[in-house]
């Protein structure tokens, strides 16, 4: 009998040998002396916890859910889900409102995008902000992103013939911001793939991916949520589909955080649910190829979101970016911008949020780039807000660079 | 008076020399306590620290029984800040006879034990990490109690009533005029200061060092050293006790405590020249592993943070090779009446559950020589710390938004946590993350717990205790304590024999997962820590 050769514990947390180089990572420890930081509240807090709920810390409502402290450990913890798990365990105070409000983008988006301009116009207006801050504590020096007036399943329900004739098929997991926010990156992401004679179809019926849902403490909805959409993308991986997103945090959240935070099993899906970027790159790899616009000029600073280092496929959109003839490439230092998503926006966070943000910020500013690369749309709405540059998805700027004559 | 003059010197700083010198304390006498190394070192401190029922001696042993449950309930009422109220399953397995379980009730009753058969179907939820093939189980009132805290406390309550201590000290003779004792010759360990003290009576409650002990003295006891080896869970995986509802083996008590849990024991004669470097073997590491994943299957893969044994001070009464049918009872011998050796006692056998009725055994028989008339009270009078009814309200009462660290600390001192400076930052920074030890309380046991060593420390604070096993926390702590006796030279040697001590732990189950945590370990003390 061979005894013990493997140990395991929820989340690994027993495999924590206390060597800290996960608290050394966590940028918020940096600037919020009140966090007691990764291990504390991971693996550490994990083993009083597990005696007693009374030692629960409310304090681990700081942690941002970077999950930097997972990918420096050197034992494999799993120290941000640690955290969450225990929040979501733990913490039995009522959800705020005002989280309520920020976790439900779907929901906001449904509500905001037909009366598009007049909310983007409200939203924008200082007294608005002001309102806001005071009756929801949603700090009044964030810019929201603004609504569109056509959400992106309208645009593909206008297309779906002309993608159904590709012989080849994807499917699409769009997320909330290209839907309700931004339908552009979508059609960009179309343009690329009809270019390689890919066609794209969507889900049947997505939800919101959750993952502002978990971080605050909504674990029902968010629940509710992945078995719906491991439904509706086992129906696209049953058709034989692999499923391509442009968010890196959907992309962990329909990947990872599902089996791990929610109890939900997504094994048979989860192989086939990648970043689009993942999926070009391969392709061309495999001798697929882009027409480049010859004149194309364009200084590009790229920026690893924290998730995308999770998932270990920063590469991929960073090599696709070189790919591009006329791009002059930086790689910016690996930091988090800071905002989390719904976390910067909470006036609580405002602060720290911007103090850990402030070194990413410096260097995009010394590099003075034509503009910056990221795969995440919150880090795009905070590096906008918090140094005026212009913040692009990788996908956008390949289909800027590439000619395709069927751009519609 | 003289300040080496005493009306009793109790020899031995386990349980029973602590409850022994609380109790005399408590009726008025003058005592001094005299231990070789540290509170709780011998076999005080190397058991489960279960806080018996007495449902396991039930059967075989029905006296044994009667005293642990009438313990049981007082201690819960006198050092409720020791005990973990976590009740316990006697659990029946497949290979187990079903028909033991009714004998087991029965005799369980008759001592007064509440046994409640329960449905396999509740066990499993009461306590879901128990074997879900169990065909019976009965729950008990078991729970688990720290036997450090506990003798901490004893020794705290002692001095409050004005009593007086003397770790690293050891008695390396006795004064004796004819037949009568009239005192020991001692010599600080740490200091080498060489000191006479003087008392009517001295007992002798040195556990399976009695026996070395009543030699020095000229006379004889027969004592038992039977060996037991546990090993120590890196994390609680239980919340209540797990027991075999069979005849008492190897390896069939699971028993969290605090942090972690803990599976024992075995049970092997030792020769006594091994008492002081009893290690254990990877034989009985197996044996533990194997038969408490019978148990709780989870313990299989569960980490192993340490194996370590002790050596139960059982006084012989027949040939039994294992000790195991030995009675637990509890043996006081009058020299005096056995020996016509005056002003001399021993008291040994009986058990960590049992400590507070031996002390009071031994407070009598040194109150009848002294001609003493005072009644014991130490059943009804709560130690140090125990005041509240549970760490929650402590750390309420304390602070108002308790950190983790603060609730652990009220968890671990009762309500004595309100010693613990929190004057400035420094003071809350924590020197053991694991077990979540701030400096405060550090400093407060080198302060009022008479800690002088590291581990004299972990003992008192659980620094060292956790998943890493001192990796830094000995480090921090080590500083704090060159600071309080001023010397660093010592410290370091402190250090280095706190981390050996710590990887002795380790050694018997250095394989695996265990293996590799051990040399990334490693590598920390050298290259982060230059130790």
């Amino acid at each position: 009998m061979k005894l013990q050769e493997y140990t395991s514990s929820s989340h690994n947390f027993e495999e924590c040998m206390k060597c800290t180089v996960c608290t050394a990572y966590c940028p918020v420890l940096q600037v919020n002396p009140l966090y007691p930081g990764p291990k504390q509240a991971g693996p550490d807090g994990e083993r009083l916890r597990l005696k007693d709920p009374f030692f629960f810390n409310y304090a681990l409502k700081y942690c941002l859910n970077c999950k930097r402290c997972e990918v420096a450990c050197p034992s494999g913890v799993k120290v941000a889900d640690l955290i969450q798990a225990a929040r979501i365990k733990y913490d039995n105070a009522p959800v705020k409102w005002r989280d309520r409000l920020l976790a439900s983008t779907d929901f906001m988006g449904r509500l905001a995008r037909p009366v598009a301009p007049i909310a983007n116009a409200v939203t924008g207006l200082g007294v608005t902000k002001t309102m806001m801050d005071a009756m929801f504590k949603i700090d009044h020096r964030r810019t929201f992103p603004k609504y569109s007036p056509y959400s992106f399943e309208f645009w593909m329900g206008r297309h779906e013939k002309e993608q159904a004739a590709f012989s080849e098929q994807v499917a699409y997991f769009h997320g909330c911001y290209v839907n309700y926010n931004y339908p552009k990156l979508g059609k960009h992401l179309v343009k690329i793939l009809n270019a390689l004679g890919v066609g794209v179809q969507l889900l049947d019926k997505e939800k919101c991916c959750g993952i502002a849902m978990i971080t605050n403490g909504m674990k029902t909805e968010a629940t509710k949520h992945a078995t719906h959409n491991v439904e509706v993308l086992s129906k696209a991986v049953d058709k034989g589909l692999m499923v391509l997103t442009t968010s890196s945090s959907c992309t962990l959240t329909l990947r990872d955080e599902y089996p791990s935070l929610l109890g939900v099993d997504n094994s048979g899906v989860r192989d086939f649910v990648m970043m689009a970027t993942r999926y070009i790159y391969e392709k061309l790899e495999k001798g697929a190829t882009l027409r480049f616009k010859p004149d194309y000029k364009k200084k590009v600073a790229y920026h690893t979101p924290c998730h995308m280092e999770k998932l270990g496929w920063g590469v991929f959109s960073e090599k696709l970016l070189r790919m591009i003839p006329g791009v002059e490439f930086t790689m910016l230092d690996s930091a988090c911008c800071g905002i989390a998503g719904t976390y910067g926006f909470k006036r609580e966070n405002y602060e720290a949020s911007q103090a850990i943000g402030q070194p990413l910020f410096d260097q995009i500013k010394s590099v003075n780039p034509d503009v910056v690369a990221c795969d995440c749309e919150t880090c795009k709405w905070q590096i906008e807000m918090s140094t005026g540059y212009t913040v692009m998805n990788p996908i956008s700027i390949l289909a800027e660079a590439i000619e395709y004559e069927k751009e519609k | 008076m003289s300040n080496n003059e005493f009306d009793v010197i109790i020899i031995g700083g386990g349980i029973t020399g602590a409850g022994t010198q609380r109790d005399c304390a408590m009726r008025g006498l003058r005592t001094l306590l005299i231990e070789r190394s540290d509170i709780a070192t011998g076999a005080t401190g190397r058991n489960h620290g279960l806080l018996h029922s007495g449902a396991r001696y039930a059967v075989n042993d029905p006296e044994s029984a009667e005293e642990c449950i009438k313990e049981n309930m007082i201690l819960r009422r006198i050092a409720s800040h020791c005990v973990d109220e976590t009740d316990g399953l006697f659990i029946t397995l497949p290979e187990d006879d079903l028909a033991y379980q009714q004998t087991f009730v029965d005799a369980c009753r008759k001592a007064g034990i509440s046994a409640e058969v329960i449905d396999p179907e509740l066990a499993k939820r009461l306590e879901p990490t128990v074997n879900p093939d169990l065909t019976g189980a009965v729950r008990v009132p078991d729970g688990s109690v720290d036997p450090f805290r506990l003798c901490a406390a004893n020794m705290l309550d002692a001095k409050l009533h004005g009593g007086q201590v003397r770790l690293h000290t050891t008695v390396t003779g006795f004064i004796r005029e004819g037949d009568t004792i009239h005192g020991v010759h001692t010599l600080n360990l740490n200091t080498g200061q060489e000191r006479d003290f003087y008392a009517s009576v001295v007992v002798n409650a040195g556990g399976i060092w009695g026996h070395d002990i009543a030699a020095l003295a000229g006379v004889n006891i027969s004592m038992f050293p039977a060996k037991g080896a546990l090993l120590v869970f890196a994390h609680r995986v239980n919340n209540m006790v797990i027991n075999r509802c069979r005849k008492p083996a190897n390896a069939d008590i699971l028993v969290p405590g605090d942090t972690v849990c803990i599976i024992g024991t075995t049970s092997t004669r030792i020769p006594f020249e091994e008492c002081d470097s009893v290690s254990v073997t990877p034989e009985e590491v197996t044996l533990l592993v194997t038969e408490g994943a019978k148990m709780t299957p989870a313990l299989s893969s569960t980490r192993i943070l340490r194996a370590y044994a002790g050596v139960r001070p059982l006084v012989s009464a027949d040939d039994d090779p294992s000790g195991r049918n030995i009675s637990r009872g509890i043996v006081c011998l009058d020299h005096e009446e056995r020996d016509g050796l005056k002003g001399f006692i021993t008291i040994t056998g009986g058990k960590l559950m049992t400590y507070r009725l031996m002390a009071e055994i031994a407070t009598d028989a040194v109150c009848r020589k002294l001609a003493v008339d005072k009644r014991c009270e130490t059943a009804t009078t709560p130690l140090p710390g125990s005041g509240e009814r549970s760490y929650e309200e402590v750390a309420r009462k304390i602070w108002e938004k308790p950190s983790t660290a603060q609730k652990a600390a009220a968890a671990r001192l009762g309500s004595n946590a309100s010693r613990i400076r929190t004057r400035n930052r420094l003071d809350e920074a924590l020197i053991c993350e694991c077990e979540e030890v701030s400096m405060g309380e550090v400093k407060d046991a080198i302060e009022h717990l008479e800690a002088t060593t590291l581990t004299d420390l972990r003992r008192r604070t659980r620094i060292g205790m956790g998943t890493c096993q001192g990796e830094f926390c000995a480090c921090r702590a080590a500083s704090l304590l060159a600071n309080a006796h001023g010397c660093v030279e010592r410290e370091r040697e402190d250090l280095k024999g706190f981390l050996q001590e710590r990887w002795k732990g380790n050694f018997p189950i250095g394989w695996g997962d265990t293996l590799r945590e051990a040399e990334y370990t490693q590598w920390v003390y050298k290259h982060v820590l230059g130790v």
